[in-house]
């Protein structure tokens, strides 16, 4: 299907004047398949759909579609019939869609105690009536929950593609740099290295042979923004690293993918075979002199090879370990040759940027952080979910205002940022803008996205251990401080939750996390310590309690708490005593219930069990 | 040149080159800078963080030895910043260590001792978790501990870069993150070829050689610097000693090797204090046995037989064997001896067995015999050629070299008839029926005026005879070749484009050329091919024939020889003899004498009376042992001088005890042309005497004035009458020797042969005719037998079978025959099969193995009872008289 610029952009401008014409007569149904979709119950409720569909011979048009963003509700369907609008059912079981089947698609009848909202706006701005969605901008996320990731059409009917049309036809890689320069668009992947200027060392680095490579080994907990874009619209990745290697001089790139990722690894396989068979890969781009070849690398799951340089080793075969820079990866990346390596969001911005201009781009965002910046929102929120927003939004506004504040009205605490390499950020900060600059005079990062709320349950200690852990396994094991430096921090951590540490031990935490930070290898290491650094800045008290009056404040530290019955609120139903697995609660009859200490293992099952709030943690 | 960079440390503003790292900078200028994972001769990892400095608008603290100097950089190396970093750094390492300094192998001489020692370390502060591995210790030679490892990969490194057999990396993650041994197999299994580069590096005592352990501390022990005695890279060494013994071996920095060793060189050298040494002279009595006799009992018998056969029997009745283990100066003395005193030119010695085809060939086309280059050049070159040399086994350290310019992209052409290590690697893979190197070769040739890919200018200015090699050639088409050698004609236009189009390109050689009845013909078809391209007199370029002792060049320039005076001085050129004559106030015989080989048939006849045979074992190493056997019996008398009683010491009526190379002074010259200072380290065994020493004492009691002092001044003597040697002393020599030519007392030496013009003028462009072997297959003897050399033996094992390691390793000989070959024949792997040749019949088991040739089978020659050599040709190259060890018709037969 090779075609020239000229027949291509012919033949795409066709399909977008056409697009989905006559496929909401009589109805269209639009499930989420996202990952988060599949993992809430979605594939019955398509399964259930289609065999529906099927057996009452309804003329309806079915549309997987990726992640919409509103992870709480999931799964979602959409119905849309002419004259109705787009009405979104949320939380959706098969027996529920049977019922939307019958009564809406069929009956004509807006299934009201389902619904979650109308999706009356465009893509940037779907649900103009719920708070979720009133302060988003969801540029990036434009089409995801809108076009079926399989269908080349989809994307094309959405314009894509547009943005390389323009590339290869009006401008030369210096002015695409250019372009992307004047967007000030920085490195999505945490760092927020201006991407402009990352391309034009890679540009000018001499050699023949360079590399475009995308970095999609998502690894910190919590966080699934670029999983959620290349499932959810695989080309606008595809598009962006093409018209990366136009701007570079590559003719060959590569998706470093997790392996943990099938579903973005099955759509992406998908869309690179079809960007292949309409001539956007391969020799020769739309007839141009302009050739690039695209391969996938499945990562086999080390964090570290998030890290660019581990990254082009694991490519190379060899154990993902990062290496020194410089040389950068622009002078010596990939197998010695000069090589530019971004993230997923950062290339899915860029035909944005190039289709609309990059003074377009910087018109939204801060001084010296543009555009828009997706968040997994995650922890103890009343809307966790995948959210888009414009650069210098407060943190406050994001978990308040979009996020729908603390679940179960609990007290905010804190808010972690950034994954293991951020930090926790407390209440008072909560005004501080979403930038690179402001988060990291702050003590965190920006990061990849990742976003965990934290309310008063949460143990500040406990905490940065499960942080220090999750770096300590994960250390690649090459540099001293990292490896040694991880361990030691760790075992000191933990000798706090146990409260077997003196005060002493706080100042050679503090001392060793910043050696660590200053003298380690990579940015895994030198970020390692700074869940450790904030919580000890901002949550001081927390640790001190955990070492002189050998307490766990939040109450989540096992060895620092113990379950007494409160014999006032008792009632002697007995349910604590057949939860508990070890038999440590005595009492017979009419009894008020006894835990005893030394047998107690402290699992919390008779907390959880009462129903009366009769057992209390002290 | 590379452009200057000024950069500031501590204040300094100090110069220095682009492309320099700030460790490097610092050192340069006399600051020190503590490094763990750093090692000149690796790549920088930047890994131990021991290194780091502070850079002025840097983030955080660099690690010097990956960070390059960039202009203006200012840099603080003992900032509080950057001390209290490396503290840290050493507190963790010790965190996560051993405590047993106190009895620690390492004690002393180890790096992360020596580091908490230098910044006060005196606890760690972090009590918590250790590692908890075993002791890797499933070989004979060293053993690994992880729990004293600190990761810094230099042995990975070593191992991957410098060795390439990429035995060590790391496994797991985080804080059990170990260096061992893909899947932890044992390191054999793992490829490994225990050179033990890995345990030199280790700078703590994760790796340690197991042979000195328990033995010493390390400041008993006192470093010798002298050569190895194996193989001709002449790799430098350091004997370890404590209390006369020699504990251990390490490589020394500089010389052919800096630093690097292979297993024999480092491991081998339990044959010094071995049970077995001789340590009195030996007289052979009435009843066939020997009785121990005093030195003088033993010399005064030697030289009343010696005068009783030469009045009976004239001076040519004797035959006299050099070695090339001995020094320069002792073989000097042999001949000298031979013709001088006995009065004969019969004297010869193994350089006859392994390169006199290079001597004679080289001699022909260039005017030198020897290595045009120098080892370290290698790694100018971008194509290597190496035809019938299994390098990594043979030559191992230079197997190491080569792997240099490999890494930085050279291409390689191998042609061998087995699939040798390098063969795996080549870009082109030339697998010839053994014998037709000539046709090979000379097809190549053809191929390159044909293609018009020869120098023309350099084969105008430096060469003669190209029109009429060019006629000569024009029936050596990639056709003839095919049919000839078996290897398919594109495969050998393709090697010679590449070799042709190199900008530097280099050949190297060894017996798989020159033990053939057509060795001087081999040796000038690869002259040929440096001549056409223009490929000598450069780095990276030349024609380098790899010497298989360690002193057979230097016997050879000393002229143990039956035709050549030292310094190649032909005995029949009266000029040249008259030198001598006044020199050594005798006259001297005009007549060439005898080959190794000849001596031997003439010992049969009876025309040879007596021998003496200094360091060589030819009842082991000579082609066709029965014959060998016969002839030393046939003897009147026979001497041998040795440090073991050989299997030819035990046909002996005399046996002289010799030492071996760590309890004497003297010279070795490397096959690179490398006169190298070879320095006593301990005192002799028993009443063992240095071979100089027995030679000038039989000298003397046969009645000729020899008053040398010691091994200096036999040099002294050799400078005098060598013009290649002419400019040494041991002074001169130092730590890194001189490579000859040195023509005068200021003159530093030749690293390469023939820059501007060849020693014999212009290169001889020869015309060499392919002949077939002397012995083709037939139907009785229908496979090929090749011979050679492993790894882990050198020659008639009399040293490496007595090392327990090595033994341990290689215990017995082995054929290798292609799977096709076995199965046409009904033989398995391990199984015992029957050799036989038209001389003799040796039983050895088979090892079935796809990298032999499906014609011929091999047999390494180091093991007497299935000695390689009951089975080989004696027939000899015309010219060089070399045997021809590596074509010999034979039959294999499976025991039931």
């Amino acid at each position: 299907m090779a075609m020239t610029l000229e027949e291509f952009t012919k033949k795409s401008e066709g399909i977008r004047r056409n697009f989905r014409k006559g496929q909401t007569k009589p109805a269209e149904i639009v499930v989420g398949m996202g990952t988060c979709g599949v993992a809430a119950g979605a594939q019955d409720v398509y399964d259930t759909l289609i065999n529906e569909i099927k057996r009452l011979d309804l003329a309806v048009t079915v549309t997987p579609v990726g992640c919409i963003g509103m992870c709480e509700q999931e799964t979602l369907v959409d119905v849309v019939r002419e004259g109705q609008g787009r009405v979104t059912y949320g939380r959706m079981t098969p027996e529920k869609m049977k019922r939307v089947l019958q009564e809406h698609v069929i009956g004509g009848r807006v299934v009201e105690d389902l619904v979650v909202g109308n999706l009356e706006g465009d893509e940037e701005q779907p649900y103009p009536g719920l708070d979720f969605y009133r302060k988003q901008k969801r540029w990036v996320l434009n089409k995801c929950g809108f076009l079926d990731p399989e269908k080349m059409e989809e994307y094309l009917g959405y314009g894509g593609y547009q943005g390389l049309v323009k590339a290869l036809s009006e401008m030369t890689p210096e002015q695409v740099i250019e372009e992307v320069k004047k967007s000030g668009l920085r490195g999505r992947g945490g760092a927020g290295f201006p991407t402009g200027t990352k391309w034009e060392f890679a540009r000018k680095s001499p050699g023949n042979k360079k590399y475009i490579i995308c970095n999609a080994d998502e690894g910190d907990p919590g966080a699934y923004m670029d999983r959620s874009v290349l499932e959810g619209d695989p080309h606008a990745v595809i598009e962006g690293m093409i018209i990366g290697a136009y701007a570079i001089g590559a003719n060959e790139g590569y998706i470093y993918v997790r392996a943990e990722y099938p579903l973005a690894v099955h759509r992406l396989e998908i869309a690179i075979k079809q960007a292949e068979e309409w001539g956007l890969l391969g020799d020769r781009i739309l007839g141009t002199e302009f050739g690039f070849h695209l391969h996938i690398k499945q990562g086999a799951g080390a964090f570290v090879c998030g890290e660019e340089t581990a990254l082009m080793a694991s490519i190379e075969g060899e154990r993902g370990m990062p290496r020194t820079r410089p040389p950068f990866p622009a002078q010596k990346g990939l197998w010695g040759k000069p090589s530019n390596i971004n993230n997923v969001e950062t290339f899915a911005n860029i035909p944005l940027i190039i289709r609309n201009g990059g003074a377009w781009y910087a018109s939204v965002g801060t001084e010296k952080s543009k555009g828009t910046k997706v968040f997994a929102l995650t922890g103890k929120i009343a809307n966790t979910g995948l959210v888009e927003v414009p650069m210098g939004i407060t943190m406050r506004e994001i978990i308040y205002d979009i996020g729908g504040g603390i679940k179960d009205g609990k007290r905010f605490k804190a808010v972690q940022i950034g994954g293991p390499s951020g930090g926790c950020l407390p209440e008072s900060l909560l005004d501080t803008p979403i930038d690179y600059d402001s988060l990291t005079q702050a003590g965190a990062i920006m990061g990849s996205g990742g976003l965990v709320v934290l309310d008063e349950e949460t143990c500040m200690v406990d905490l940065a251990r499960f942080f220090m852990s999750f770096a300590a396994s994960e250390s690649c094991g090459k540099c001293t401080p990292c490896r040694e430096g991880t361990k030691r921090m760790l075992e000191i951590l933990t000798k706090i939750t146990e409260g077997k540490a003196v005060m002493e031990d706080l100042d050679k935490l503090e001392h060793l996390a910043l050696v660590v930070k200053d003298a380690s290898l990579c940015g895994l290491g030198q970020t390692a310590p700074n869940p450790v650094l904030t919580t000890l800045r901002y949550f001081h008290h927390e640790y001190e309690a955990h070492i002189s009056e050998k307490k766990c404040p939040a109450g989540v530290c096992q060895s620092l708490i113990k379950y007494q019955v409160i014999p006032e609120k008792c009632t002697a139903c007995g349910k604590c005593q057949r939860a508990c697995p070890v038999g440590a609660i005595t009492g017979k009859g009419r009894e008020i219930r006894f835990i005893e200490i030394d047998r107690c293992i402290k699992c919390g099952a008779c907390y959880a069990a009462c129903p009366f709030d009769a057992i209390a943690k002290v | 040149m590379s452009q200057t960079i000024t950069i500031t440390i501590n204040g300094q503003k100090i110069t220095t080159h682009q492309g320099a790292s700030v460790l490097e900078a610092a050192e340069e200028n006399g600051i020190n800078i503590p490094r763990l994972c750093y090692h000149p001769m690796l790549e920088s990892t930047g890994a131990c963080r021991l290194c780091v400095v502070e850079v002025e608008k840097a983030r955080t603290l660099q690690p010097s030895c990956t960070t390059p100097v960039t202009e203006g950089m200012v840099v603080h190396t003992e900032s509080p910043r950057v001390m209290d970093a490396r503290k840290t750094v050493i507190d963790l390492l010790l965190a996560n260590h051993p405590e047993d300094c106190l009895t620690c192998e390492k004690n002393g001489d180890c790096e992360l001792q020596n580091y908490a020692y230098q910044y006060g370390i005196k606890h760690t502060s972090y009590k918590g978790e250790r590692k908890d591995y075993p002791i890797l210790d499933d070989n004979p030679f060293y053993q690994m501990d992880p729990e004293k490892c600190i990761l810094c990969g230099r042995c990975v490194r070593m191992c991957d870069e410098v060795v390439n057999h990429h035995v060590w990396d790391y496994a797991h993650r985080g804080f059990v993150t170990k260096v061992t041994t893909a899947y932890d197999m044992p390191v054999e299994e793992g490829n490994c070829i225990f050179c033990g580069n890995c345990v030199q590096v280790c700078p703590t005592g994760a790796l340690l050689p197991k042979y000195g352990m328990g033995k010493a501390r390390s400041w008993e022990i006192t470093k010798i610097r002298t050569v190895c005695p194996y193989c001709g890279v002449g790799c430098n060494i350091y004997l370890h000693v404590k209390n006369n013994e020699v504990i251990k071996v390490s490589g020394a920095e500089g010389g052919p090797n800096d630093t690097l060793l292979c297993v024999k060189g480092r491991f081998g050298f339990d044959f010094i204090n071995h049970k077995d040494r001789l340590k009195t002279p030996l007289i052979k009595g009435e009843d066939g046995q020997f009785h121990t006799a005093s030195w003088d009992e033993a010399l005064d018998l030697v030289a009343r037989r010696f005068a009783e056969i030469k009045e009976k029997h004239g001076p040519n009745a004797f035959g006299g064997l050099s070695s090339a283990r001995c020094t320069n100066e002792e073989n000097y003395l042999m001949q000298k001896l031979m013709r001088a005193v006995l009065g004969t030119n019969n004297v010869d010695h193994c350089a006859r067995l392994c390169h006199a085809s290079s001597v004679v060939g080289l001699n022909i086309s260039l005017g030198s015999a020897a290595m045009t280059n120098s080892i370290a050049d290698l790694v100018e070159a971008d194509v290597i050629f190496i035809i019938g040399s299994n390098t990594t086994e043979a030559h191992p350290v230079i197997g190491m070299w080569v792997n240099r310019p490999l890494r930085k992209g050279a291409r390689l052409i191998v042609a061998d008839p087995r699939k040798t290590e390098f063969a795996e690697r080549a870009h082109v893979y030339l697998q010839q029926l053994p014998g037709t190197d000539v046709a090979l070769l000379n097809t190549m040739a053809h191929v390159i005026i044909k293609e018009g890919w020869y120098k023309k200018e350099f084969v105008e200015k430096r060469t003669e005879g190209f029109a009429e090699l060019a006629k000569f050639l024009e029936p050596y088409t990639p056709e003839y070749a095919e049919r000839v050698t078996g290897i398919a004609k594109d495969e050998i236009i393709e090697a010679a484009r590449i070799y042709a189009e190199a900008k530097n390109a280099t050949i190297l050689y060894a017996m798989g050329i020159t033990q053939h009845t057509t060795g001087v013909d081999n040796v000038q078809a690869i002259a040929n091919l440096a001549l056409l391209t223009g490929n000598i007199g450069r780095e990276g370029t030349g024609v380098n024939p790899l010497r298989g002792q360690n002193n057979v060049q230097g016997s050879s320039d000393m002229c143990a020889l039956p035709n050549l005076l030292p310094g190649y001085m032909p005995v029949t050129d009266p000029g040249m003899r008259g030198t001598f004559e006044k020199a050594w106030r005798v006259s001297l015989p005009a007549k060439p004498g005898l080959t190794v080989v000849e001596m031997i048939h003439a010992a049969e006849k009876g025309e040879i009376k007596a021998m003496y045979v200094v360091g060589e074992n030819p009842m082991v190493s000579d082609p066709d042992i029965q014959h060998v056997e016969e002839g030393l019996k046939n003897l009147e008398f026979l001497v041998v001088q040795d440090i073991f009683l050989s299997e030819t010491a035990r046909l002996a009526d005399v046996v002289l005890p010799a030492v071996s190379f760590a309890e004497k002074t003297g010279t070795f010259t490397n096959t690179e042309r490398r006169i190298q200072l070879l320095r006593r380290a301990v005192e002799p065994i028993g009443q063992a005497k240095a071979d100089w020493w027995i030679i000038q004492e039989l000298a003397r009691r046969m009645g000729y004035a020899m008053d040398y002092s010691s091994p200096e001044d036999i040099m002294t003597e050799i400078a005098s009458l060598v013009p290649i040697y002419g400019g040494v002393t041991y002074e001169r020599l130092g730590i890194q020797g001189l490579q000859w030519p040195i023509p005068d007392k200021t003159h530093p030496g030749t690293r390469i042969l023939h820059r501007d013009r060849f020693t014999r003028g212009l290169g001889l462009l020869a015309k060499v005719p392919f002949k077939e072997p002397d012995e083709g297959p037939d139907e009785e003897f229908p496979l090929i037998l090749t011979t050679g050399r492993i790894l882990y033996h050198y020659h008639t094992g009399t040293m490496t079978r007595r090392s327990k390691g090595l033994h341990a390793i290689r215990p017995e000989g082995y054929m290798e025959i292609h799977p096709d070959t076995a199965g046409r024949y009904g033989v398995k792997d391990g199984q015992w099969v029957k050799v036989t040749s038209k001389r003799g019949q040796i039983r050895i088991k088979a090892q079935v193995t796809a990298k032999m040739h499906p014609r011929a089978v091999f047999i390494p020659f180091h093991f007497v009872e299935a000695a390689a050599n009951m089975l080989t040709n004696p027939a000899l190259d015309p010219q060089a008289k070399i045997p021809e060890y590596k074509v010999a018709a034979v039959r294999v037969e499976p025991e039931p």
